[in-house]
């Protein structure tokens, strides 16, 4: 019963707007003999599976420019948003380099936090990019970060287990229901794992019933129309039907524990977890381990575009250095290893012509899913409009309220948040 | 920390608002209370007797007003402005950006009191806070009547009941999540294996409350425990002997003289750890995230989401939140004073 880090929280809230200290990178530049030197700290915000390899990949930097001293840094994904805000804002401890989540960019460039890139070394070969993931890189007409990593959802599937009940891999969430049914019957695994804790995997299901967050031209408010609704209805029907299993936390664990033992037979998921599903023992044999588009709604068949760009700190003391090292962590050969070594996927088109990559089954599975990936709102409140989504969520998964009423109150939240929409 | 009731119900009787402090006080140095001619001249004798521990202390008073009195001005100030992340002053490397945002006066406040978020969060933070607060102090009380008795391996109880006080709070809460894990926790196995239905624990929120519950009892009951057994030793055992001579049952001598015992250290401890749970953060907010939907948030978790979850992060309105939070504790606090003194306590 000590005072917890609620009040220190509120306080630093309160006094963030007054602190302003310096920072300590070390300075740097370009020397006259055009070869970059100085520190570049790198934020990493991959998670356990993947970060090995990153942290290889950032001081592998070193060797191409000896001067330059990379600091790696991992941060969780959970925290970093907040994190950097801090550090950026009160103008000391923020990274030159951090890797940020694609609906982050238009929020940090917002607030005047980050250099823009056009016409920089760190936009090299802009036109390689694929334009799914260029879309979060925009804001206001200048391009504020590189895409590194892009990411969309599907359905993993144990090929043994719906083998063994004589179930196709559903299409569609009604497919999913009778599936689930017949694999509880023959194998005793629940059929679908659902996140019901995290506001990301509400997209599907939304997208699928026709409907969206927002309409951006118009700037109009449309969880609430009346797919919102029917989306958080069919979540329910899978949880209650007992076709799906579920939490109200600890979805990122539990599911892909789940999963790899073997006591689901599906879960909706991106190429991030594919590396850790794999060190499961359903999926010692690689090939057990199946990927297929997310099932489809009443309206078609949709899942949220997603990914990791890189950004550089506004207030960086190197941004030369920095530029050539968000150039280095989006180029081609590193995306070519991640796709290789951790299955992610590449942004550039040509990294998908190689033959490492093109072998790599995932990866193949998962382009024709990134390309037809839906776009998310990009503006500066994009990150914020997910909480409103999670408790409603919760809410009607676990407490009894009905998804109308949910959706309703998901959009109210939405018009307090955004100040100018209908 | 022994309570001589005899003074207090003297205090009480005789009428007058003066505290037994202030009685002792004038009594020592001899002038009677009321007369306002003295007041400068003792004023004056004070500074001079005293100036050197006034030295000493002014630069911790210059600390606290420092580290207490600007964050609170500051905060008082921002909640009557329309301040968030994109339009205070900041800087960037080179590049200064300064402050554009208005005054708006109590446009905050009447926009939270007429939201009902305000007023649900607040319900269930009452509840939180009654709950919490009586099964601590009902566990600690009886746990330390235990253990301030002769029984076999006491410091061994005595030091386990403080384990849970060593722990910094969020691993505390971090294994408790754990243990809730509706498919992997312990606490489900367990039952699993007696034939019980798994429990959702965080999932469900009849059962989300009570888990949230249970983890502060458990994070509270040590302070108690410590705090009543200092009490309790203070009683003298003269009055036990006593008590056994007349023939006195447990019970009777539990009412008689142990209540009345721990009564002044009993008040304040409630008040304190009312004050901590109505604004225990890290407990709802690691547990559970105020989940599930919004039935385990608090005020101060709902106030911490405004200013670092939204974005652009509202410091206006998080403030006007704070705001209400320390006005609201500031009236409990009050309330409960004076209730105390109409009983005759002397706090």
């Amino acid at each position: 019963m000590r005072r917890g880090i609620g009040a220190t929280a509120l306080i630093a809230g309160l006094a963030l707007a007054a602190t302003a200290c310096g920072g300590d990178d070390g300075g740097g530049g370009e020397g006259s003999d055009g070869e970059i030197s100085g520190t570049v700290t790198y934020w990493d915000t991959s998670n356990d599976a993947e970060k090995g390899t990153y942290k290889k990949i950032a001081e592998d930097f070193e060797k191409k420019h000896p001067k330059v001293d990379v600091k790696y840094v991992h941060v969780n994904f959970g925290d970093a948003n907040a994190k950097f805000k801090n550090a950026a804002g009160g103008n000391s401890g923020a990274p030159d380099v951090m890797r940020t989540e694609v609906a982050w960019v238009a929020d940090f460039a917002n607030l005047g936090y980050l250099a823009p890139l056009d016409g920089t070394a760190a936009l090299d070969g802009a036109d390689d990019f694929l334009k799914a993931p260029v879309g979060s890189t925009k804001f206001e007409g200048k391009t504020y970060a590189v895409p590194q990593v892009t990411d969309t959802l599907g359905l993993f599937y144990n090929k043994k287990l719906l083998k063994e009940a004589g179930v196709e891999v559903p299409k569609t969430f009604d497919e999913l229901k009778s599936a689930a049914r017949k694999i509880k019957k023959d194998t005793g695994a629940t059929g679908l794992y659902l996140r019901g804790d995290d506001p990301y995997w509400f997209l599907p299901y939304l997208y699928g019933e026709g409907g969206d967050l927002l309409d951006v031209k118009s700037k109009k408010v449309t969880v609430d129309d009346g797919p919102g609704a029917k989306a958080l209805a069919v979540m329910k029907d899978l949880v209650d039907s007992g076709a799906a299993s579920s939490d109200a936390n600890n979805g990122q664990e539990n599911g892909l524990k789940a999963f790899k033992d073997g006591d689901a037979a599906m879960i909706v998921d991106g190429p991030w977890d594919i590396a850790g599903a794999l060190e499961g023992k359903q999926f010692k044999d690689k090939g057990n381990l199946g990927v297929a588009p997310v099932p489809g709604g009443s309206a078609g068949q949709a899942a949220p575009q997603g990914g990791w760009n890189l950004s550089v700190y506004a207030g960086s003391k190197n941004l030369d250095a920095s530029y050539e090292f968000a150039k280095y962590m989006s180029s081609a050969a590193v995306q070519e290893r991640t796709a290789k070594e951790i299955s992610l996927l590449p942004t550039r088109a040509s990294v998908y012509e190689k033959p490492s990559v093109k072998e790599n089954e995932m990866v193949q599975f998962f382009k024709p899913a990134v390309d037809k990936a839906h776009q998310r709102p990009w503006i500066p409140e994009t990150n914020s409009l997910f909480e409103p989504v999670r408790v409603q969520m919760n809410a009607v998964l676990f407490g009894g309220t009905k998804p109308e009423d949910a959706a309703g109150k998901i959009g109210d939240e939405f018009r307090k948040l955004l100040k100018d929409y209908k | 920390m022994a309570v001589d009731t005899g003074r207090s119900a003297e205090t009480a009787a005789d009428g007058e608002h003066h505290s037994g402090r202030g009685r002792r006080g004038t009594a020592k140095n001899g002038n009677p209370p009321g007369r306002r001619r003295a007041l400068t001249g003792q004023l004056g004798r004070q500074l001079s007797r005293h100036w050197y521990a006034w030295a000493m202390i002014t630069p911790v008073v210059l600390v606290i007003g420092l580290i207490i009195g600007y964050p609170l001005g500051r905060g008082v100030f921002l909640s009557l402005t329309d301040a968030d992340e994109s339009n205070v002053a900041r800087t960037i490397g080179v590049n200064e950006i300064p402050a554009t945002y208005d005054f708006v006066g109590l446009e905050n406040y009447t926009e939270i009191l007429s939201d009902s978020v305000f007023w649900d969060r607040l319900g269930w933070t009452a509840l939180w806070t009654v709950g919490c607060v009586s099964v601590t102090f009902l566990l600690g009380l009886s746990l330390a009547n235990m253990l301030n008795r002769q029984v076999k391996g006491r410091s061994f109880y005595r030091i386990a009941m403080i384990v849970p006080w060593g722990i910094p709070a969020f691993v505390s809460v971090f294994a408790w999540k754990m243990l809730f894990n509706e498919k992997y926790g312990i606490l489900n196995e367990v039952l699993d294996g007696g034939g019980i239905d798994a429990v959702p624990w965080l999932s469900d929120p009849t059962w989300a409350k009570v888990a949230v519950i249970a983890v502060n009892v458990w994070l509270g009951v040590p302070f108690m425990i410590v705090a009543m057994l200092g009490a309790l030793q203070a009683i003298p055992d003269e009055l036990y002997e006593a008590a056994d001579m007349d023939g006195a049952s447990p019970w009777q001598r539990f009412t008689n003289i142990t209540l009345p015992g721990v009564r002044a250290v009993s008040s304040t401890v409630i008040l304190l750890s009312t004050i901590w749970t109505f604004n225990m953060f890290p407990v709802i907010y690691l547990l559970t995230q105020g989940g599930p939907g919004d039935n385990t948030e608090i005020l101060v978790t709902y106030a911490y989401r405004l200013s670092f979850v939204n974005s652009p992060r509202d410091f206006a309105t998080s403030a006007a939140w704070g705001v209400l939070i320390l006005v609201l504790l500031s009236l409990f606090t009050l309330i409960y004073r004076r209730a105390l003194r109409k009983q005759g306590e002397v706090w």
